[in-house]
């Protein structure tokens, strides 16, 4: 509350973000997330249609009885479209967002615990991969190896690695110089310990929005690859490719390329409203917004 | 009109609201008066509510807060209903404020003559060219260094106690008819303390000026202040003049508050002198060490000191003088260039990776602020427990039972143990923090400055646990402080340390006593004594012992 | 260390960045699976061709080697040949990156002067209603993709409205009028996406500014509300949004690939994305080369701008 603060308030926040706190905004998001995500493990399951399915020979019929959301360019159901695309989607971005996670924050808080010329290197190393533009980087590795499964989640979660490694190490090391770290070091405790219990504590509720943050971003770029051509390959679609493949019939007073577009807008404003209801609540900062 | 009290404060209450809309009162139905140049102190511990008030004489404050009764009256004219232009014309120059902290107060961008000259100058009162003449006047009053040059430099440039003392030639620069000073001298080194102190007196009495002095220090507010509001829990406890309440102290608070205050004993006893039974539990040979990043500068220069069994030895230095890193290397979070250190008369491995466990075991390491220094996400029976499964291999079950016990033995409800340290109270945490040292079972507990972040009577509390404590375990504390008074009340053995040596060691009573090593007489000579004279002859003393030592 | 000690170390850093990068780049696109001989005749051609195509590409030469010759031509503009249709890169990468270079330069002209008064806007006070307005918008737009708000741009003012085109080809012909027709569309695009991170990052670091002691202490002094923000905060809080300005700066160049596919906007980023998209290598590596060099020296560039504006570090004790 005042102005003249204690060392230990910016990045430790209150202890327990209370769920009775939601703001309604903030509920309506986690509630959409949650359904949404239900979408995708049983999209198999709730989609009339399968997602190749081509259902009529004219493109872009209005909404019906048959396809709620009408026809797509190849006469295809769009409702069947968007909730396979939410599935691929939300399966990319979990798990590149999860690799990402579990190896910068790993190899973050190392840097950061071990210090001395181990973080050093590692932290030069991860600057200089960081002076590289995400989007070049992603081209680059797709024009050499191709746009498979494998390569894209590989290439993005290396390059959120980088991303997630530096806010990872940032929040670790002020928390190294906090006196009840070095109270554990004079114990005589080992540098697991430290981490585990001393570092890791502290960490989860920043680190838990920063997961938000690099979701929403991972969604962004696949979508902006697909969009490109160079993410999602047919068969598959994801939600950028249905955009993509309507988008031209935008031309032609065509809105069918609104609803995929949209439907990623909403789920990552949904991620960045509720983060920001994290970060709100728990009083926390994170170093940088990058 | 012409009223005999210049400021006059009326009932006033200032709240906070939580989340939820609960009121809290931060400051309760406080009245008072100043009269024209003439000091009133507000005393009270942390959260007494005496910053908020003096900010409130200005019409100030801080977000989260609310000012919902009362009225301030400065001849005449109610502050608290000013609209804020008017507020601003009565800021900076009716009333000023010197801030705590004056490295965080000056903005790091802009000159200090700039922000000296700043508000005579936008308001039209003084040209640019007589602005900078008076800021130059005021700079020769408060005796600062090169007063022609100093304020073209920016503030990073210039040391703590010359920034202060700008900060005072920003606030009387308009002529204000009041003075607030909050805390000024609380960041400063002890011997900086009485010059900048003595600075400010000379000031206030040159322009008659009245000033609002806040601060928690009671000996040091006697010698500047002509009437004193104590305040607790933000309610007027005392209020009164100085000669007064200081010989003659009404209420209990402020009698506990004159006990604690941190003076020195009339007279320091010779301790009991104990047989030399077992040998020393840590000796300290000819220790020169360095930090990595700086080899060639030694921060401890030929350090011998040994620390008997049961006894407690006060480290005394100011900032700078090496104690705390004296006490770093001891405990192994430091490497020695040259020298050992012995343990029961073996030579202690450097470092604490290096250490065994029984090595590591026997000395613990208490830091002084217990708020950062306990894991806000661990919870008091995991941070004490932990101790106790590491070095005496408990289980979790049987530390569980001896936590409890421990929370006992330092005076603390056993429940705490469920709780989290945020949940605690600042002397609460540093008993806890103390109780983290005694789970391992030491031999010797070293004290960085553990009482320093505390209020007077708090500090005073943990003063006496540790007696207890050493007397029921026979425990040796090495003491390290900055402040004499405190280490005079508990320590046996006493080692002055300056730049990294040690000026001056032995029995507190042969160390502290006259004849004294010329540095330990100007830290004697910077304690402020309990009387309203002492300011002026300690600073003539000081100033000879210091053309002495330079000499 | 003297401030121009720092400058130099800052640069030489710089370089060594570079260079780096422009290791990764070749070694990126040179770890094709297979063999770019193979790529360019086809499957079926006979061993003594593809070796003659090897010799000729130079790709029998060991890999430093040929990391070398293609530095030293790339930094003397010799951008080499496209594999698909063998014509010089140098002479379509300078039109395309002058095209781009204008869109992006638009883009930060209108761009970089509104985040900032918008921001300035937001943090004057805070929780008030321009504040929430302009809050609640960035963070919808960051959450929305590049495209979209591009595509819904091309629906409402090239479909329905009829305006402006929706493709934007550039004849030679074009005059300067013809040139903002087009341009219009595709920088509002542009603008929308660093707008918001702008915007909102501007906010955080003036209100951080804005509640440090000394700004607290300026309102002690009873220094009014204009000149405490000119005067007081701003010359603090000019160090961090020039790191915002210019992060977002270097965000626009993976911004723009994107909006020149869409509008088929003749510029070096749709250049790279054929070039990716046909596996035609030397066009990928000199354009990303290019993009790359922008990026770290725009990060350089942030970086001295900092130091500089920081006055503990221009004046030393």
């Amino acid at each position: 509350m005042t102005l003249h603060s204690h060392t230990s308030s910016t990045w430790f926040g209150r202890l327990r973000v209370n769920m009775e706190d939601l703001t309604p905004g903030a509920a309506i998001c986690l509630c959409f997330l949650i359904i949404v995500f239900f979408i995708g493990i049983f999209a198999p399951w709730i989609a009339p249609y399968d997602e190749a399915q081509i259902l009529t020979n004219d493109s872009f019929m209005p909404p019906s009885a048959e396809m709620w959301l009408g026809s797509d360019y190849l006469g295809r159901d769009v409702l069947s479209r968007l909730i396979y695309g939410i599935r691929i989607t939300l399966f990319l971005a979990l798990t590149i967002s999860f690799i990402s996670f579990l190896s910068g924050v790993g190899l973050g808080f190392l840097a950061a615990a071990f210090g001395g010329r181990i973080d050093n290197w590692m932290s030069r190393l991860n600057d200089a991969l960081l002076s590289f533009p995400s989007l070049m980087l992603a081209l680059i590795v797709i024009n050499s190896l191709g746009s498979s499964f494998m390569v894209l989640i590989f290439t993005i979660a290396f390059i959120d690695m980088t991303r997630v490694y530096r806010v990872a190490r940032a929040l670790a090391v002020n928390i190294m110089v906090m006196d009840y770290v070095e109270a554990a070091v004079v114990r005589g405790e080992n540098k697991w310990w430290i981490i585990c219990h001393e570092i890791l504590p502290n960490t989860v509720i920043p680190l838990a929005a920063e997961f938000g943050i690099r979701f929403t971003y991972t969604i962004l770029f696949i979508a902006a690859l697909s969009f490109l051509g160079l993410g999602v390959q047919p068969p598959q679609s994801d939600l950028g490719v249905m955009v993509k493949e309507n988008m031209q019939s935008l031309l032609y007073g065509e809105y069918t390329t609104l609803y995929p577009a949209i439907m990623i807008a909403m789920i990552a404003i949904s991620m960045n409203i509720f983060v920001d209801w994290l970060l709100l609540q728990s009083g926390t900062k994170l170093p940088e917004e990058v | 009109m012409v009223s005999s009290q210049l400021l006059k404060v009326r009932h006033l209450d200032v709240s906070v609201y939580d989340r939820k809309g609960h009121e809290t009162k931060i400051v309760d139905d406080v009245s008072f008066d100043v009269q024209p140049g003439k000091v009133i102190a507000l005393i009270g511990e942390s959260g007494s509510g005496k910053t908020t008030i003096s900010l409130g004489c200005m019409g100030y404050t801080r977000p989260g807060c609310h000012l919902t009764r009362g009225t301030v009256e400065l001849d005449g004219v109610n502050v608290l209903d000013l609209s804020l232009p008017d507020l601003q014309k009565l800021r900076g120059r009716d009333i000023t404020y010197v801030a705590q902290s004056a490295a965080a107060s000056f903005n790091s961008a802009i000159k200090i003559d700039a922000q000296v000259t700043e508000i005579p100058i936008i308001t039209g009162s003084m040209t640019s060219k007589d602005a900078q003449k008076k800021a130059i006047q005021l700079y020769k009053s408060l005796e600062l260094p090169d007063p022609e040059h100093i304020g073209k430099r920016y503030p990073h440039q210039v040391s703590g106690g010359q920034l202060q003392r700008l900060m005072a030639a920003m606030a009387m620069i308009s002529d204000p008819r009041l003075l607030i000073l909050d805390e000024p001298t609380t960041a400063l080194d002890v011997t900086t303390q009485i010059e900048v102190l003595y600075s400010f007196k000379k000031l206030i009495k040159d322009n008659n000026t009245a000033a609002i002095y806040v601060t928690h220090d009671l000996s040091l507010v006697a010698q500047i202040a002509d009437h004193i509001l104590v305040l607790r829990d933000g309610k007027i406890v005392e209020y009164g003049n100085t000669e007064q309440i200081i010989s003659d102290p009404k209420h209990d608070y402020t009698k506990a508050l004159m006990a604690a205050a941190h003076i020195m004993p009339d007279h320091i006893q010779a301790p009991m002198i104990k047989p030399a039974e077992a040998p020393p539990i840590i000796e300290v040979k000819s220790v020169t060490a360095a930090y990595a990043s700086s080899a060639d500068i030694n921060v401890l220069e030929d350090i011998n000191l040994s620390i008997n069994p049961g006894e407690t030895v006060g480290i005394i230095g100011e900032s700078g003088s090496g104690k705390t890193t004296l006490g770093r290397l001891i405990s192994g979070l430091m490497n020695a260039k040259s020298g050992e250190v012995l343990l029961n008369g073996q030579p202690l491995s450097p470092s604490v990776q290096q250490r065994n466990l029984n090595e590591l075991q026997q000395i613990q390491f208490v830091f002084q602020m217990a708020d950062v220094a306990l894991n806000p996400r661990q919870r008091i029976n995991k941070i004490l427990g932990r101790p106790m499964m590491f070095y005496r291999g408990l289980t979790t079950s049987e530390a569980n039972k001896e936590v409890e016990r421990l929370l006992e033995r330092v005076e603390l409800q056993t429940e705490f143990a469920w709780r989290f340290p945020a949940e605690l109270s600042g002397g609460q945490r540093q008993r806890v923090n103390l109780a983290r040292a005694l789970a391992a079972e030491p031999k010797l507990i070293i004290c960085d400055e553990i009482t320093s972040a505390l209020d007077t009577v708090v500090s005073q509390q943990i003063l006496d646990l540790l007696e207890s404590l050493q007397n029921e375990f026979g425990l040796s504390y090495m003491f390290i402080t900055h402040d004499i008074a405190t280490v005079a009340k508990i320590a046996e053995r006493i080692a002055v340390m300056r730049l990294g040596r040690i000026v001056s060691q032995g029995m507190i009573s042969d160390v502290l006593t006259p004849p004294c090593h010329e540095y330990t007489q100007l830290l004697l000579n910077s304690i402020p004594e309990m009387r309203t004279d002492w300011l002026d002859e300690a600073v003539v003393e000081r100033r000879e012992l210091i053309k002495a030592m330079e000499a | 260390m003297s401030l121009l000690e720092i400058l130099v170390k800052r640069l030489l850093l710089g370089l060594g960045t570079l260079l780096f990068v422009s290791f990764l780049v070749f070694f990126g696109t040179e770890i094709l699976p297979g063999d770019v001989a193979y790529a360019i005749l086809g499957q079926g051609a006979t061993p003594e061709l593809v070796e003659q195509v090897r010799e000729r590409l130079g790709l029998n030469e060991p890999f430093h080697m040929r990391y070398w010759i293609w530095l030293t031509n790339f930094l003397t503009g010799n951008f080499g040949t496209s594999l698909a249709n063998g014509a010089d890169i140098g002479v379509e990468v300078s039109r395309r990156a002058m095209n781009t270079l204008i869109l992006a330069s638009c883009t930060a002209i209108v761009a970089v002067p509104l985040a900032i008064i918008l921001g300035l806007m937001a943090s004057i006070k805070p929780g008030g209603w321009i504040d929430r307005l302009i809050s609640s918008v960035s963070l919808a737009l960051i959450s929305l993709p590049d495209f979209l708000v591009a595509v819904i741009l091309v629906s409402i003012f090239a479909v329905k409205l009829r305006w402006l085109p929706a493709i934007a080809s550039i004849r030679p012909s074009y005059d300067f009028f013809d040139w903002i027709r087009i341009l219009i569309l595709p920088v509002m695009g542009l603008t929308f996406t660093i707008l918001a991170h702008m915007v909102r990052m501007t906010r955080s670091a003036v209100l951080n500014v804005l509640s440090s002691p000394a700004i607290e202490m300026a309102i002690l002094k009873g220094v009014p509300r204009r000149r405490l923000l000119v005067r007081h905060a701003l010359p603090n809080a000019l160090g961090p949004i020039i790191n915002v300005v210019a992060l977002n700066l270097a965000y626009l160049i993976s911004g723009v690939v994107v909006i020149e596919t869409l509008f088929n906007f003749p510029g070096l980023g749709r250049y790279m994305v054929e070039g990716v998209t046909n596996r035609d290598v030397p066009i990928v590596q000199t354009c990303a080369m290019i993009f790359c060099t922008f990026y770290v020296l725009l990060n350089i560039l942030a970086d001295i701008l900092s130091i500089i504006v920081n006055p503990r570090v221009r004046y030393k004790k």
